[in-house]
């Protein structure tokens, strides 16, 4: 993962509330093996409509999606978050998220930055015509208005994604470890450590 | 010092911390992974190109489900019939090629225990309780019917349970769910989490895990409790989980990957140490009375948007939140609904029976009770059954229940997750209603354009010999 300090740009004011998985890539786009050139399936449903924000001149390729309440609902689908990518969009402000996609955005390097509603209306009526700025290590999100939203982060989250760092290595280091939790596991429930070879 | 109370959650999560760090962060050791074909490719690619090994194969087991069509997968000679898209074919194969590649068991496609993953793993016995359970797919949740701790994951954190066979993870809150009461005659373990969905709403468990209790959830069969757990995603919680039970034993008992003899003993000690202590603390309680739940049905495109099947369309207008208002218009719109119609009036062209939601024999006999003796409806130009795994469907066909639906003029496929998600050539054309038995009623979910209207089976079935959407009691009272 590349290391993440600030995304700053013109962000989509979308503003929809339970944007669910299938909305963001469809399953017809999840047959192939790679994660690239998904954008090109990203929220394809909303723009077939020509008026539509992702290809409107003013912001496509905006690097900031604002969206509402629960975004990335449904399906545990990395494929959203590489399709987000593919469009470049490597940021979404919304009032929550769904477990699973926070995570698979995290993995992804793409910030989910929780603010409450009152903040996103703000932040959709800035978005109209000027950039928002996000930046991870002091955890705020500004407009050249004077606004100054601060939002939580997970620790650990954080100090992977400003370092850039690849948790399978970090996990993997720590192979003593899980050998010793086998072997307790294997004494006390054996039946888990068998699996297919029962 | 003095033990405190835990839930079922909290005892199945202590289990499994290999490690535990000063901000809460856990290293979660992981015991069962399934895969299939869909979330996996780039994970192993990712391994391959790093040059990792999976660390426990012998706990990982492949089986492809959603893009595999279901109609006849061997010709008469037994050669394989080939996959028209390509794509598809290109996804299986890379399972095919992964699995052995990195030593992990794979249930082929034309394998008798071939199915869902989430209907073969408790049908294998792979999935057993208290154990941690993922599988790159959201409806993982199912397996905490049996006492599991499941959940979905993305394709990175497929990567890496392959290669450390943990995951980083901070605990969930602690919510539970309780449905009191008896449930009246029609109303199935489908119209209980539809009922919770509406209650909740789309996000009204995220963050938490959902222990699911109460009278109603117990007297429900293991099938109808993987039904409940299944769609806990629904309401956005990270899993769900119902306490194992002499119902949760009877059903594992003897099946292939269940502990046997000394083992079998001592683990359903252990399972039955692990329900919540009586005075344990959930963060949030929620009690719904059996009696309120009627057969449901979805009208809009979230699971949220849950009526009784004697309801009405709601109107926008009668939500107070301003943006469920909006998202509500939109619904209506994109479903060709108007406030004020009746649930019972609406007119669907398509039925599918199946899914990881509902397609375990017990789904496919409570189908056919409702469609036996009955026809197909002229205005249902499709109508199919797919049941959940071979197994599923060679137990049905020794009960004689695919004939009851061939008769009636209703297709009886091969296992597969089909029409839920439409990635195989199962779909539901635009414009068009599906009365469907499974989990999502999203935009485009079971074909760009297609109308979803989440049921039961047996009000699938109702409806497929109707056609309209019906309230099943009306068939089947004497």
């Amino acid at each position: 993962m590349e290391s993440v300090q600030q995304v700053s740009g013109r962000a989509i004011p979308f503003g929809r509330k339970n944007v669910d998985t299938d909305v963001i890539i469809p399953a017809h786009w999840l047959k192939t093996i790679t994660r690239d050139g998904l954008g090109r399936g990203a929220f394809e449903t909303i723009r077939q409509d020509p008026a539509n924000l992702f290809d409107s001149a003013e912001f496509k390729g905006s690097p900031i999606l604002i969206a509402g309440d629960n975004f990335g609902c449904g399906s545990s689908r990395e494929h959203a978050a590489w399709a987000l990518l593919d469009l470049g969009i490597t940021a979404v402000i919304a009032p929550s998220f769904s477990d699973i996609f926070s995570g698979n955005a995290f993995k992804n390097g793409i910030l989910t930055v929780a603010l409450p509603q009152e903040a996103i209306d703000r932040l959709m009526e800035v978005a109209q015509t000027d950039p928002v700025t996000i930046d991870l290590d002091s955890q705020t999100v500004t407009t050249p208005f004077q606004d100054r939203f601060t939002f939580e982060i997970d620790a650990f989250r954080k100090h992977c994604l400003l370092n850039g760092l690849d948790e399978v290595g970090l996990t993997l280091a720590r192979g003593d470890q899980i050998a010793q939790y086998e072997n307790k596991s294997a004494g006390e429930t054996p039946w888990l450590a068998t699996g297919v070879a029962a | 010092m003095a033990h405190t109370l835990r839930t079922l959650y909290d005892k199945i999560w202590d289990a499994h911390v290999v490690e535990r760090r000063d901000d809460g962060t856990c290293l979660i050791y992981i015991d069962r992974h399934l895969v299939h074909e869909v979330t996996s490719p780039q994970a192993f690619e990712s391994l391959r190109a790093a040059g990792r090994k999976v660390r426990r194969p012998d706990l990982t087991l492949a089986v492809p489900d959603h893009n595999l069509p279901t109609t006849a997968r061997r010709d008469a000679a037994g050669q394989r019939i080939p996959i028209a898209d390509p794509e598809s074919a290109q996804q299986l194969a890379a399972l095919e090629r992964n699995a052995p590649e990195f030593g992990i068991r794979l249930i082929g496609d034309a394998d008798a225990e071939q199915g869902i993953v989430h209907v073969v793993g408790p049908e294998q016995g792979f999935s057993l309780p208290g154990a941690t359970i993922v599988c790159g797919d959201s409806h993982t949740a199912c397996h905490g019917g049996l006492g599991a701790l499941a959940f979905g994951i993305g394709t990175s954190e497929v990567e890496h349970v392959l290669a450390t066979q943990t995951l980083l993870l901070k605990q969930s809150k602690n919510m539970e769910v309780r449905v009191e009461g008896e449930l009246g005659a029609g109303v199935t373990a489908k119209d209980v989490v539809l009922h919770i969905c509406g209650v909740l709403g789309a996000s009204g468990g995220t963050g938490y895990v959902i222990e699911y209790t109460g009278s109603a959830i117990r007297s429900l069969s293991l099938e109808g409790r993987l039904t409940v757990s299944n769609m806990a995603i629904e309401h956005g919680a990270r899993a769900g989980l119902i306490a194992p039970d002499d119902t949760t034993f009877a059903y594992l008992k003897g099946r292939p990957f269940a502990p046997k003899g000394v083992d079998w003993d001592k683990a359903v000690a252990w399972w039955r140490s692990l329900a919540t202590d009586a005075g344990a603390k959930f963060d949030k309680v929620v009690v719904i009375d059996a009696a309120d739940i009627v057969p449901s049905v979805t009208w809009g495109t979230s699971p949220e948007d849950v009526v009784p099947i004697t309801g009405v369309v709601p109107a926008p207008a009668s939500f107070t939140d301003p943006s469920k208002q909006e998202a509500a218009q939109k619904s209506l719109d994109y479903m060709g609904l108007t406030p004020g119609q009746r649930m019972e009036d609406v007119e669907v062209q398509n039925v599918f029976i199946g899914s990881c939601t509902n397609s375990r024999i017990e789904d496919i006999r409570a189908a056919a009770a409702v469609v036996k003796g009955r026809k197909k409806a002229a205005g249902v130009r499709w109508a199919i059954v797919v049941p959940g795994s071979g197994l599923v469907k060679r137990q049905a066909e020794a009960e004689g229940l695919d004939r009851i639906f061939i008769d009636a003029g209703i297709e009886w496929r091969e296992p597969g997750c089909s029409a839920c998600l439409a990635m195989n050539p199962d779909k539901v054309p635009a414009g068009e209603r599906c009365a469907s038995t499974s989990n999502r009623n999203f935009v485009g979910r079971q074909g760009p354009g297609a109308r979803t209207h989440l049921v039961s089976p047996a009000m699938a079935a109702a409806a497929a010999v109707t056609g309209k959407l019906t309230d099943v009691r009306k068939l089947t009272s004497a």
